[in-house]
C-alpha cells in the first residue's frame, strides 16, 4: 500500500508548542507515546474500551486511542505528565498516593485524567457522580473502591 | 499503526466537504467525532481510502430551537446535548445523551454521526424515532429532508446517496401532556446496549394517546413495536395494559444471539425495559419528574 502524504500537525502538549509531520492514520495516543515520548498515557485495549489512554483535549476528556492526532490540531492537550507543577503533585495525584488508589498502576494515568476532568466540571461530586465519571475507565485489578475514595479525597482538597 | 493508510482532506465548510466527497468517490468517508468510525478503522472493519474531516469547520456545533422542535448540527456532541435546553425540556433526550457509552465518548461523539452510522445497537435512533425526527441531507445538487423512519433502511445502511452528508437532524417537539423515557441494558458503560426501549406517549384525561415504542439492538434496524402501542392506545395506563404492551414488545423483538446474550435473554430484557420505560413515560406525561438510568450488568 502506498504511503499517504504526510500532514502537518501543530498543537500544544502540556504547555509546550509541538509541530510535526505525521501520517494521517496516526492515533493521538501513538503521537504522544511514539513521537513525543510521553509514555505515561497507556494503551490497555484495542477497542476504545478501557480508558487507560485518557487525556484532555481543550479540557475535554478523550480516549486518545480513539482520536486521530490531527483531531487535536490547534488544541491544548494535557497528559498525565502535565499534571504535576514545579515538582508538586497535582491534588488528584496526591490523593491517589494517600488513599492507595492504585494496585498495578496501569489504568492510573487514565483514571487520574478522568478524575481531573470530572472535578473541573463538578467540583463536589457525589459517590454516584464519581462512579459515572469514571465509567469509561477500566481497572483490571478491580481496585475501584480506593480509586473512588481517592477522587472523593481530591475533591475535598479542592483538587482541580 | 492500527488503521490502513488513508488520504486526509480537511474541509473548510460543509459545501466543500460535499464537493470533496463527490470528487473522492464512494471509498471516502466523512469524519465528525469519529467515535464510531475510528474503532471500526482500528479493527479494519472499515478501511476508507480517504477521510474528509469536518471537525474544524466552524459553526456546526449547534442545537437550535425551531418551530417544530430542536435542530442538531453535525458537530453537536452527546455531552452538549445532555446539558442543552432541548434535553431539559424533552427528558427522553436527556436519558439518551447522558447514557451513551462513557464521558470520553460523549465528549466527542455526535448525535448526527450516530444517525448517519445507523448502527443497529446505537442509542439515538430508537429515541429519535419515538419522538419523530427528520434528517436533512446535503448533496451537490442541494438539500432534501427525509423522515428518520425512512432514512434508516438496514444495519449500517441509510438512504444517504454517494456524496451526500447529513447536515442536520431535527427532533419533533412532543405534544402537550406527553412524556417519554429511554432505558437500555448494557454489560458496562463503554459497550453498546444488549437491548433498549424508547417510549413516548401522551395522556388525555389519563387515557394514553399516540404511544410510540421503539426497541434498539434487537433487530437490524430499530424495531417499531406497533402492537405494543396498540395495547396502550385509548386505554388507561395500569399494570394490566403495561403487561400487555410489554408482552407485545417482546414478541416484536427480533434479536440475534451473540456475545451480549442469547436471543431469548434479550427478549426478556425487552419485556422488562419496556415495562419500566412505559411507567416512567406515563409519570412524566402526568407532570412528575422521574429520573431514569440504564441498567449495567
Amino acid at each position: 500500500m502506498p504511503e499517504a502524504a504526510k500532514i502537518a500537525l501543530s498543537c500544544r502538549v502540556n504547555g509546550r508548542d509541538v509541530q510535526a509531520e505525521i501520517e494521517p492514520r496516526t492515533l493521538l495516543v501513538e503521537f504522544l507515546r511514539d513521537e513525543l515520548d510521553l509514555t505515561g498515557t497507556h494503551i490497555g485495549c484495542d477497542t476504545s474500551f478501557c480508558g487507560a489512554c485518557t487525556v484532555l483535549v481543550n479540557g475535554r476528556s478523550a480516549k486518545s486511542c480513539t482520536l486521530f492526532a490531527f483531531q487535536a490540531g490547534g488544541a491544548e492537550v494535557l497528559t498525565v505528565e502535565g499534571l504535576a507543577r514545579d515538582g508538586q503533585l497535582h491534588p488528584v495525584q496526591q490523593a491517589f498516593v494517600d488513599h492507595h488508589g492504585l494496585q498495578c498502576g496501569y489504568c492510573t494515568p487514565g483514571m487520574m485524567m478522568s478524575a481531573v476532568h470530572l472535578l473541573a466540571e463538578n467540583p463536589d461530586p457525589s459517590e454516584h457522580d464519581i462512579r459515572k465519571g469514571l465509567a469509561g475507565n477500566c481497572c483490571r485489578c478491580t481496585g475501584y473502591q480506593n480509586i473512588f475514595k481517592s477522587v472523593a479525597a481530591a475533591a475535598k482538597m479542592g483538587g482541580r | 499503526m492500527y488503521p490502513r493508510t488513508f488520504a486526509y482532506h480537511r474541509a473548510a465548510s460543509l459545501s466543500e466537504a460535499v464537493r470533496m466527497l463527490g470528487q473522492l468517490g464512494p471509498e471516502a468517508r466523512l469524519l465528525a467525532g469519529g467515535q464510531s468510525l475510528i474503532p471500526l478503522m482500528k479493527l479494519r472493519l472499515a478501511s476508507p481510502a480517504a477521510l474528509v474531516d469536518i471537525g474544524h469547520v466552524p459553526n456546526l456545533n449547534y442545537i437550535n430551537k425551531t418551530n417544530g422542535g430542536f435542530a442538531f448540527g453535525p458537530l453537536s456532541r452527546h455531552a452538549e446535548v445532555e446539558r442543552s435546553p432541548a434535553a431539559a425540556q424533552i427528558p427522553i433526550l436527556h436519558d439518551c445523551a447522558a447514557g451513551i457509552a462513557d464521558v470520553q465518548v460523549r465528549n466527542w461523539g455526535t448525535l448526527v454521526g450516530s444517525i448517519a452510522e445507523a448502527d443497529p445497537t446505537g442509542d439515538w435512533a430508537p429515541v429519535l424515532l419515538a419522538l419523530g425526527a427528520d434528517v436533512v441531507c446535503q448533496g451537490e445538487s442541494g438539500e432534501r429532508t427525509l423522515p428518520l423512519a425512512e432514512f434508516i433502511t438496514d444495519a449500517f445502511t441509510t438512504r444517504l446517496l454517494p456524496g451526500e452528508i447529513v447536515r442536520e437532524v431535527r427532533a419533533h417537539r412532543p405534544a402537550k401532556n406527553s412524556g417519554g423515557a429511554y432505558i437500555a441494558f448494557k454489560r458496562c458503560a463503554p459497550v453498546y446496549a444488549s437491548a433498549s426501549a424508547a417510549v413516548q406517549l401522551t395522556l388525555e384525561d389519563r387515557v394514553c394517546r399516540n404511544p410510540r415504542i421503539f426497541l434498539g439492538a434487537v433487530g437490524l434496524t430499530p424495531v417499531h413495536a406497533r402492537e405494543a402501542g396498540r395495547a396502550l392506545e385509548g386505554r388507561a395506563i395500569d399494570e394490566k395494559t403495561i403487561a400487555a404492551a410489554a408482552d407485545a414488545a417482546r414478541a416484536a423483538a427480533d434479536p440475534q444471539s451473540d456475545q451480549r446474550g442469547s436471543a431469548e435473554y434479550k427478549r426478556e430484557l425487552v419485556r422488562g425495559l419496556v415495562t419500566e420505560a412505559i411507567r416512567a413515560a406515563a409519570r412524566r406525561a402526568a407532570g412528575q419528574p422521574v429520573e431514569v438510568a440504564h441498567h449495567y450488568a
